[in-house]
């Protein structure tokens, strides 16, 4: 699969591709192939999608815990994200980075990332490099209401804004920070912050990926033109666990109704409503024969040699620890 | 590693200089030597710092290349990790020791992790310049020495310097190594007359990893690095009118540690002491300690004795002398090891 197109038939391939992605992921949770669980992306694909659909191949982004949808959007080969969670030689990051660290500096994926906030300053010295390097690539960061209330992303709003640099602030609303509620998080609101440090900060609805891609489109063209960094706050419902082993634990934080009303408003058939039949039948089979295929990818893939644990730590060469007796 | 651009028409090739102003003309030659090197930090750019270790870059390479940053320690190492991915050489100033802390998420699950995270698609070449150390009349924060929480992560390295001739060519090689390189400076001695030295900027330095033997002696070892290398040389010159005779190394590289010529030393003398401002307990002088029992085991005559800052918050400056290692102490040291 490529990068999420923006046109109708291209949005709801992304959406449709992370929604199913997420649940074979579970799946292979349940089944024990996926060890360490996930973090499921799904309710929130249109944001993945609408953003990635504005960009160009050769833009950045980074990405969070929660950031299959993110990778998948911006083109990373299905089976090979799928291989990584499954901690296998022939995934992404060659089943050393997971779930929450899939990288692919090819397609401009410059890693998930698992410390909320963390990747917000990253996206900026990116922003940096590209705009000193005369190109008018843009850097988008992805990050959930959690990371609204950590320092480094105020840091790096700052930053970008101070130097006018090309930088999407991407904020995924979903509602939750692990099990706590935004309105017990989050004093003042989450487009205030862009706005303190005078950028220009919007909230669209999350749920659907032409509200996003317009508005990330909007950003993207600011960036592009030299005008600096916007936040986007798109607000969305999570539709699964914080976690998958929440499936076991049952934390029961929000009532069922709740869940239930939150999922009333689908991504994939908020855009699936926008195609023919015949049209979305067709989509729903590709996407389920490429996840077919990635699923016997995945599981097919030899385990890394845990002796090879010290091949990429040091890029100059020394042998750097001895370290005790083991 | 390739020779810097210097300008041999008016700068002669062996100046006599300050540890300081040694690490600014690396500084200067690593800029020269490489366009992507950016040189980023608190006060670095307009006023060159505030012990002006980058006085004058801003000047002469442009604001591009030499950055003012806010007081933003985690968005600066941050920054610099977003442009080290990108193909920059960023070199990050951290103003004082214990301004690191803000940073210390960015450094431990950040720069330390990415390489090994992709597998070594991607390498994070990036300096993190540390002031660090006493003995200048500051308080906490200001005079730390956080060397060991960086050594005890795997995937950064970790080097100091405590003389001209390394400032000059140490800064330059961490600059063009593929690998984080955390560089502690002592800064106390930044400026000292008394260490002004010949840096010959023609010469062929040693490997960056290495540590050296900087006075040779038969009657006991002494391991240490940055600061306290001074104060043991002077302790060694002391010992000398009471005949005996001390072996200082000076460490260099404290990830990786390069403990060879140690334990060569120790096999000789039979005894070790190591010397360090940074306090003990769980750190790089338990780790050398620990691993010269393990190689030394049958040559040692005594317990390896450790003269370190005691186990407290740095104190306030009219009582930091009494934390530092000082002659005195290093020589109770070395005395209480031969009578063991």
């Amino acid at each position: 699969m490529a990068r999420a197109t923006d046109t109708r038939v291209g949005l709801y391939r992304t959406v449709r591709l992370i929604r199913r992605f997420e649940q074979r992921a579970v799946d292979l949770v349940d089944t024990g192939d996926i060890v360490g669980g996930i973090h499921p992306y799904t309710g929130q694909e249109a944001i993945a999608a609408g953003v990635c659909a504005a960009l160009r191949d050769d833009d950045v982004i980074t990405s969070t815990h929660r950031g299959h949808g993110h990778v998948l959007a911006k083109g990373a080969d299905p089976a090979r994200v799928l291989a990584e969670l499954a901690g296998r030689d022939t995934g992404l990051n060659r089943g050393r980075g997971g779930s929450m660290h899939a990288a692919d500096f090819a397609m401009g994926i410059l890693g998930a990332n698992a410390i909320v906030g963390a990747n917000a300053p990253i996206t900026v010295g990116a922003a940096w490099a590209a705009r000193h390097s005369g190109s008018d690539r843009v850097a988008v960061s992805f990050f959930g209401d959690g990371a609204v209330n950590q320092g480094v992303l105020l840091e790096s709003l700052n930053l970008a804004a101070l130097w006018r640099l090309p930088v999407l602030f991407v904020c995924e609303n979903n509602g939750y920070a692990t099990t706590l509620p935004v309105g017990e998080a989050v004093a003042g609101t989450i487009t205030g912050r862009g706005e303190a440090f005078g950028i220009p900060s919007v909230t669209v609805d999350g749920a659907d990926p032409v509200a996003v891609l317009t508005a990330a489109r909007t950003a993207v063209r600011r960036a592009r033109a030299g005008d600096g960094p916007s936040l986007i706050e798109c607000l969305a419902y999570r539709f699964d666990a914080h976690h998958t082993w929440e499936h076991r634990a049952r934390m029961r934080y929000r009532s069922d109704e709740e869940v239930h009303s939150g999922r009333l408003r689908d991504p994939v058939t908020i855009q699936g409503a926008r195609l023919a039949d015949a049209e979305r039948e067709r989509v729903d089979a590709e996407v389920e024969s490429t996840l077919d295929e990635a699923v016997a990818f995945a599981l097919a893939g030899p385990h890394p040699d845990p002796g090879g644990a010290l091949d990429h730590l040091y890029a100059s060469g020394l042998r750097p620890r001895q370290g005790g007796d083991h | 590693m390739a020779t810097p651009v210097m300008d041999t028409n008016t700068t002669p090739t062996v100046q006599k200089l300050t540890i300081g102003k040694s690490l600014n003309l690396g500084l200067r030659a690593a800029m020269e030597a490489d366009p992507k090197v950016i040189v980023m930090g608190e006060d670095v750019g307009k006023l060159g710092g505030v012990f002006r270790i980058t006085d004058g870059l801003q000047k002469d390479f442009g604001e591009h290349r030499v950055l003012d940053t806010p007081l933003s320690e985690s968005g600066i190492v941050g920054t610099a990790v977003g442009l080290a991915v990108r193909g920059f050489r960023p070199v990050c100033e951290i103003q004082f020791d214990g301004f690191i802390f803000p940073a210390f998420d960015q450094i431990v699950s950040q720069v330390a992790k990415l390489r090994t995270r992709t597998q070594g698609r991607v390498n994070v070449p990036i300096v993190i310049r540390v002031p660090y150390g006493g003995g200048i009349g500051a308080v906490e924060h200001h005079s730390e020495s956080p060397e060991s929480y960086f050594a005890h992560t795997a995937g950064l390295r970790v080097v100091t310097c405590s003389n001209a001739v390394d400032a000059y060519w140490m800064i330059q090689q961490a600059i063009q190594c593929d690998d984080p390189v955390l560089f502690f400076e002592p800064k106390r001695l930044y400026h000292s007359g008394n260490l002004k030295a010949d840096v010959d900027t023609t010469a062929t330095p040693e490997p960056l990893f290495q540590s050296r033997t900087v006075r040779q002696g038969t009657t006991a070892t002494i391991a240490t690095y940055g600061p306290s290398v001074k104060v043991c040389l002077d302790a060694a010159t002391a010992a000398e009118e009471e005949g005996k005779t001390l072996e200082v190394i000076d460490l260099r590289t404290l990830s990786p540690l390069d403990l060879g010529p140690v334990y060569e030393s120790v096999r000789r003398t039979g005894r070790l002491v190591v010397v360090t401002e940074a306090p003990s307990e769980s750190s790089l002088s338990s780790e050398i300690a620990a691993k010269v029992q393990q190689e030394c085991f049958y040559s040692l005559e005594a317990p390896v004795i450790r003269v370190t800052g005691f186990d407290v918050p740095y104190p306030p400056a009219k009582l930091e002398e009494h934390f530092l290692p000082d002659l005195d102490r290093v020589l109770d040291a070395v005395d209480r090891s031969l009578a063991w």
